[in-house]
């Protein structure tokens, strides 16, 4: 028999994460940092209304491109948001999840040969999806010092003349990080200079504790070679509804929608319906659940600091990014052996690049009582390894 | 917030918490959290530490009764002296001034059916203000004071996830 595969998917690395998962899943009383999703249920105004659309029987495709009254409160919601008007009908797709806009993105844009820009440590899906859209990904590795946002220096360092796309991924998982409104503007000129496009992937955007979060739509002459994806998972704790959007040029869009409607046809229709009601009523849960996580953040911050565990303060998403090089285990060593003495899973740095050696992701998407108890784990794996 | 809406956001669900706790969550001074939180309880703010308890799940027999009862206000002190009179009663555990078509909801707990309706005959009923009550008896609570009694909040998302 010929080999049935293809060279192209089999060479691409699985996931770092799931090889931990395949061994979390094996142990008993495991207390997990290691999620990526909301502990909160999604509100139950929105879930109501989701449970209404079927009882009415919504249970047919809509458009391509998702109901139009969602899609004209994506828009009036980056209107009032970031300030930018975009026309839902032409500019706005609902996709399924911000993962499918992210591939769509890739594919609708890229060429063989082309060069995408993909800071890391960063989400794990850019760097396939490039692959898989024939092009080359180019890794731009973050530092700490600069609480792993990207400079402009480093934006510039990596151009060459095949450089076409960049990947803006903040807030940012796993570090935390948020690129403020200086930060976008000095590497917004650099983007115009050399005739760049970016895919802003602001999935954490609601989740910001620094002020508020500032899209790079938002700077001139950006939104036209900008495509901002969004959704419902983080801010809603929609993970399961698997709904998320984009926006962007006219252009670009119409050939993302294109692939869209050729291999998915629609975002799910119940979690449309949701989704609507989530955009006109769900600012207050927005607020409720943001500050919660603070608190959380601070503590987890305030706890580290008392541990004497490095961490640089993260102002966005729900994770924070310690740095353990102080204890001589290299990352994927490190979580092992927290997961195998203490029972205590997180993930190691590397899942999310090379450049997150030497770093760890805990999640803070669980309640105070439930982080206090984890601590004790890891104080006491700490304890164990200084002695040694 | 104010540190003080902060404070009382958190500790009105989890009056547990520890200071040191509380003042790392809300990322403020130990000591200014501690100061706080006496000085709500001094001005009255702050008024108690319950725990909520499910007696349904015990052996311990409790019955529950929603009273609402219609008053003659007296001259000069409205509601206020009627008031005072039922909530010395130890069985009153909750009493309230209502709107609408009574004017006070008594809560009351007791052992017994029984004990209940003794209440309700011989103190309550026959106040010279009350002018009539209707009982009603709970069945069964499956929320209070924001928390769901039916059911326990469960972690059901994979252990690991990107």
């Amino acid at each position: 028999m010929r080999n049935p595969l293809s060279d192209k998917v089999v060479e691409i690395k699985p996931s770092g994460i799931r090889k931990f998962f395949d061994i979390v899943q094996d142990m008993d009383d495991v207390i997990s940092l290691g999620v990526g999703e909301p502990d909160f249920d999604t509100p139950w105004h929105i879930r109501d209304v989701g449970i209404y659309s079927l009882e009415k029987g919504r249970t047919f495709y809509t458009s391509n491109s998702g109901l139009k009254e969602l899609r004209e409160e994506v828009a009036a919601y980056i209107k009032r948001s970031q300030g930018v008007t975009y026309d839902p009908i032409k500019q706005v797709f609902i996709t399924v999840g911000g993962s499918e806009a992210i591939d769509l993105a890739m594919r609708a844009m890229l060429d063989p040969g082309d060069e995408v820009l993909i800071p890391q440590p960063s989400y794990v899906s850019y760097e396939p999806c490039a692959i898989l859209a024939d092009a080359t990904p180019v890794i731009i590795n973050l530092k700490e010092e600069n609480e792993f946002r990207l400079t402009a220096a480093e934006l510039k360092e990596h151009i060459t003349d095949k450089t076409k796309l960049l990947v803006l991924p903040f807030p940012n998982n796993p570090t935390g990080a948020i690129m403020e409104k200086s930060d976008l503007e000095a590497i917004a000129e650099v983007i115009r200079r050399h005739d760049l496009f970016v895919l802003s992937d602001e999935i954490y955007a609601e989740l910001t504790y620094k002020g508020v979060h500032t899209s790079i739509v938002s700077l001139p002459g950006m939104a036209e070679r900008t495509i901002l994806i969004n959704g419902f998972s983080k801010a809603y704790a929609m993970t399961g509804w698997r709904l998320g959007y984009a926006l962007g040029p006219e252009a670009i869009i119409q050939q993302m929608v294109k692939i869209h409607q050729f291999a998915i046809m629609c975002a799910p229709t119940t979690s449309q319906y949701a989704a609507v009601e989530a955009l006109k009523n769900g600012d207050d849960d927005v607020a409720v659940m943001r500050a919660e996580y603070d608190r959380r953040r601070k503590y987890l911050l305030h706890e580290f600091a008392k541990m004497g565990i490095k961490c640089f303060e993260p102002y966005g998403a729900f994770y924070v990014f310690p740095n353990i090089k102080q204890f001589g285990l290299k990352s994927d060593d490190f979580a092992l052996q927290l997961l195998e003495k203490e029972r205590l899973a997180v993930v190691p740095g590397t899942a999310f690049g090379d450049c997150g050696e030497g770093f760890i992701r805990i999640s803070y998407a669980y309640s105070l009582e439930d982080l206090k108890k984890a601590l004790e784990r890891l104080r006491h794996f700490i304890a164990g390894l200084s002695k040694e | 917030m104010s540190l003080r809406e902060e404070i009382l956001t958190v500790i009105e669900k989890n009056s547990r918490i520890g200071i040191d706790e509380l003042a790392a969550a809300l990322g403020a001074e130990e000591i200014t959290v501690a100061n706080e939180v006496k000085a709500m309880e001094d001005e009255g703010i702050i008024c108690a530490f319950h725990t909520m308890i499910d007696w349904s799940k015990t052996s311990i027999e409790k019955v529950m009764a929603l009273i609402e009862v219609k008053v003659t206000p007296t001259r000069g002190m409205g509601f206020d002296s009627i008031a005072e009179r039922i909530y010395k009663f130890p069985q009153v555990s909750s009493l309230y001034l209502m709107s609408g078509a009574f004017d006070l909801m008594v809560i009351v707990e007791g052992k017994t059916l029984f004990e209940v309706a003794e209440f309700v005959n011989n103190r309550l009923a026959v106040l010279d203000t009350v002018q009539s009550t209707a009982t009603h008896f709970i069945l069964k609570k499956y929320k209070d004071h924001g928390t769901i009694l039916t059911s326990k909040y469960e972690d059901t998302r994979e252990k690991v996830t990107p």
